[in-house]
């Protein structure tokens, strides 16, 4: 299990709950030292795909490697080396933050009492409280400064920042990037595309349990749309025959629309011709390529609900 | 809106969650009382046989104290005499586990938040978990009656005996009513309730051990099972025990109700402190998390078996002096062997009826291995470097020591208490605490049954609450019943030797060793294999 260029790799992955299919031939490769968002709906699969990761549930087919162990097999020898944070904390109500930091801490095998310190003042969290009177967004602080102090070389965070406000979601980022820089891997799985795009090298999008888009934020976007406003010197005709155009909307002489970065050239070109008096043209977020994957399947939407409802909590 | 507002509404949520569990646990409770009197109508059919019968519960002090007074030799008079105080521990027991299920563990598990926010009153939640699991009680009340009617028993006395059992029902709702509100958590609530209903036993056994007229024979009028037991069924009636009944319930119903204003949700009377920053050096295992989380419970435990073993050895000294001041029966048991054969198997019948409750504890000890998965606290643990092994074992030997440890205090105290009010602790003590050790592999059986289940089939763990009750009654009323032989042997407890008449085989305790042995490591095997937070 020495260090290798890959630090998760899975393929071809199945896990199925009695009818209802989690997993459906996912792929996913996680390169060592990078931060990798792992998005995706709500009950599309990625808490099982963490599970199968940490040896806590066992997959029906495919392969997964972890740090170049057996996540099943290595299961004990891997959890030494990693950090968990699980999307829905719920603490022993009878001990107190500083306490679970600890324990969890000690039993990952190693804390940083000094960022240990410095974590808890960053995040503002009181170690004194019982978990019993401890918010959402308190519980999960506990997690994550239990997770972030570890001596460890992967973490792996569900949903890291669902229940904490924005002041502490920037502190949040904001180790992550330290981190990023001191070249610890992260498998970030999110639903929150700014918190992606802040942090993370590269990004699968999964989707019913199976990775519909994976690369770096650069390549995504290259696959996508640019959308361009323009005002121009005349109204336009002919714009919407032109290949490559979406969502075209004009008002009179104002023209917004979403172009293939193929036809880019072809567009600009026409607009040119009819002559152009201010324009702006901007990159596709990830909240588009996100919403463009959604709306793709659309029909599918009810059936996507009903199996949010089966997945494990 | 007022605070009853939307009652209705988690009344139908409640029937739409329990819709397997209450009826099935009404119609077992209802079964057995029935099934116990067919039983008697069959077996004794003639009031001679009866009446020889009676004959033999009147004249042995040690059996009127554990099981109650004898007032008529009817069937419908054994019936009542042999189940009515053993069931109505059992319903308040079943009554108290659902209203702390349907309130406090509700709290916990913060979806009465959720229900709050909505269109429901401040007392909803508490009505209607009264208001239903009084219902069911009357439902149970209503089936035993007309079950026992069926039989051709008569009318006055079934309802009075299926009353009789509603009423302590109604009674444990009250009280577990008010234990949810005091207590700072859902455990604490229901072990509050819990010590009450043991009290209330334990009363009961000293005064009726007392003796009819008896200086300490008052006792039994403290005592909630008392009551139902002095309701009389099928011996004239007497109906003004439920005066008691239903007085207490609705002064304990209002206090539950004036505490649940004042409180806040989530939170007991009791304010919460501050814990350490850090975690103390040792706390760095899964073991010690365990002690953390199991210690409070087991030091509670241990004193009330404290208590209980302090009680059962005054009431075998009470016992002996009864016999020791009554020379017309010392004809009738030197024949037998002596008053010292009764105090014997009054200790035997007791320490067996502890072993049970010591498998309670271990039970919950052992599921708390399923209520942390559920919790999702098993995750966190898991993904650290603790494997699945070591996690499941530091809970495991709080199930597996614990319940010796019960036991052994259960028996000191017993022994001790008794040894010295008859001045032989150097015999008495260690014979009273080898009748409770002696249990132990059968404690385990059931521990290694919880473990099984947990590890196999997690979904039907709590199918082991079942188990335990079902072995209870066989050792009850199964030899009464003369129950076919291979049904008792289903039970573990059946299995165990009775060391104090002298029988100290011990290929029995082999088997049921093996038995434990085998289930737990069937259970960690399918453990280890299956899927961790998805039951």
């Amino acid at each position: 299990m020495s260090a290798t260029a890959t630090a998760i790799s899975v393929s071809n992955l199945f896990k199925s709950f009695g009818r209802t299919r989690a997993l459906d031939g996912l792929d996913l490769a996680v390169r060592t030292g990078e931060v990798h968002g792992f998005l995706g709906p709500n009950g599309s699969g990625k808490t099982t795909t963490l599970r199968i990761l940490l040896g806590l549930m066992r997959a029906n087919a495919g392969e997964a490697h972890l740090l170049g162990g057996d996540p099943w097999r290595d299961t004990v020898a891997l959890h030494r080396r990693l950090a968990y944070v699980p999307g829905d904390i719920t603490l022993w109500p009878e001990l107190s933050g500083g306490e679970v930091i600890d324990l969890l801490g000690r039993m990952r095998g190693g804390l940083d009492k000094r960022r240990r310190t410095v974590l808890l003042e960053r995040f503002d969290l009181d170690p004194t409280k019982k978990c019993r009177t401890y918010s959402k967004g308190n519980r999960q602080k506990v997690a994550l400064v239990a997770a972030l102090a570890s001596d460890v070389e992967l973490l792996m965070l569900d949903e890291p920042t669902a229940g904490l406000d924005p002041l502490m979601e920037a502190v949040f980022r904001e180790f992550i990037l330290k981190d990023r820089e001191n070249g610890r891997t992260v498998l970030l799985s999110s639903h929150i595309l700014g918190e992606v795009e802040a942090v993370c090298d590269r990004v699968t999008i999964i989707r019913h349990g199976r990775a519909v888009e994976t690369g770096t934020l650069t390549e995504l976007r290259h696959l996508s749309l640019t959308s361009i406003s323009a005002g121009l010197a005349n109204p336009p005709s002919g714009l919407a025959e032109l290949p490559g155009v979406f969502d075209l909307q004009v008002d009179g002489t104002r023209v917004r629309c979403a172009v293939d970065n193929a036809e880019l050239d072809s567009v600009l070109r026409y607009l040119v011709s009819v002559g152009v008096r201010s324009l702006t043209s901007q990159p596709p977020s990830l909240e588009e390529l996100f919403l463009r994957h959604y709306e793709t399947e659309q029909p599918s939407r009810v059936s996507a609900a009903r199996a949010d409802d089966e997945t494990p909590r | 809106m007022n605070g009853l507002t939307g009652t209705g509404s988690l009344i139908r949520l409640i029937l739409r969650r329990d819709r397997l569990t209450l009826p099935a646990w009404t119609g077992l409770l209802a079964f057995v009382v029935i099934a116990t009197a067919a039983g008697f109508a069959q077996l004794y059919p003639d009031p001679q046989g009866r009446q020889a019968l009676a004959a033999t519960v009147v004249g042995n002090p040690a059996l009127l104290s554990l099981v109650g007074p004898l007032y008529d030799t009817s069937i419908g008079g054994l019936t009542a005499w042999r189940i009515g105080g053993i069931m109505a521990l059992l319903v308040g027991l079943v009554s108290l586990i659902i209203v702390i299920r349907h309130t406090r563990t509700e709290e916990e598990a913060g979806r009465r938040e959720l229900l709050g926010s909505t269109v429901v009153g401040r007392h909803a939640q508490l009505s209607a978990a009264l208001a239903m699991t009084c219902g069911a009680n009357l439902a149970l009340a209503a089936l035993v009656a007309a079950g026992l009617m069926g039989l051709g028993l008569p009318s006055s006395g079934s309802v009075a005996l299926g009353l009789s059992l509603a009423a302590s029902g109604w009674m444990f709702t009250a009280v577990a009513g008010v234990t949810a509100q005091l207590a700072g958590s859902a455990g604490a609530a229901r072990g509050i309730a819990v010590i009450v209903l043991g009290l209330s036993f334990l009363l009961r056994v000293a005064g009726d051990g007392a003796g009819e007229g008896g200086r300490l024979a008052w006792l039994s009028w403290l005592s909630p099972i008392g009551w139902a037991q002095r309701v009389r069924p099928f011996a004239g009636e007497s109906w003004w025990p439920f005066v008691l009944f239903i007085g207490s319930a609705l002064a304990l119903t209002a206090t539950a109700y004036a505490l649940s204003s004042r409180r806040d949700i989530g939170s007991g009377m009791l304010p919460q402190r501050l814990g350490p920053a850090t975690g103390s050096p040792g706390l760095r295992s899964p073991l010690a998390l365990a002690w953390r989380l199991q210690r409070g419970g087991l030091i509670a435990w241990i004193a009330g078996f404290a208590v209980m073993g302090l009680v059962i050895g005054g009431v075998a000294q009470s016992l002996s002096e009864i016999l020791r001041s009554a020379p017309q029966l010392e004809g009738l048991f030197a024949r037998i062997g002596g008053q010292a054969i009764l105090i014997d198997a009054f200790f035997s019948t007791t320490m067996g009826l502890f072993a049970l409750v010591a498998s309670a504890y271990s039970v919950q000890a052992a599921l708390r291995l399923r209520t942390e998965e559920e919790g999702q606290r098993a995750e966190p643990v898991l993904a650290t470097s603790v494997g699945r092994l070591s996690w499941a074992t530091s809970h495991l030997v709080f199930a597996v020591i614990g319940p010796a440890v019960l036991l052994a205090v259960v028996g000191l105290t017993a022994g001790l208490t008794y040894g010295l009010s008859i001045g032989d602790v150097g015999r008495d003590l260690p014979r009273v605490l080898a009748a409770g050790m002696v249990q132990l592999p059968a404690v385990w059986v059931l521990t290694g049954i919880a473990v099984a289940l947990y590890g196999l089939l997690p979904r039907l763990a709590s199918l082991i609450w079942a188990a335990l009750v079902v072995f209870l009654l066989l050792g009850q009323v199964g030899q009464m019943l003369q129950l076919s032989q291979w049904l008792l042997n289903m039970s573990p407890f059946t299995h165990v030797p009775a060391v104090l008449v002298g029988n100290v085989s011990l290929a029995p305790l082999v088997w049921l060793l093996g038995a434990a042995v085998l289930l737990t490591a069937a259970g960690l095997a399918g453990f280890r294999r299956r899927d961790v937070g998805r039951g």
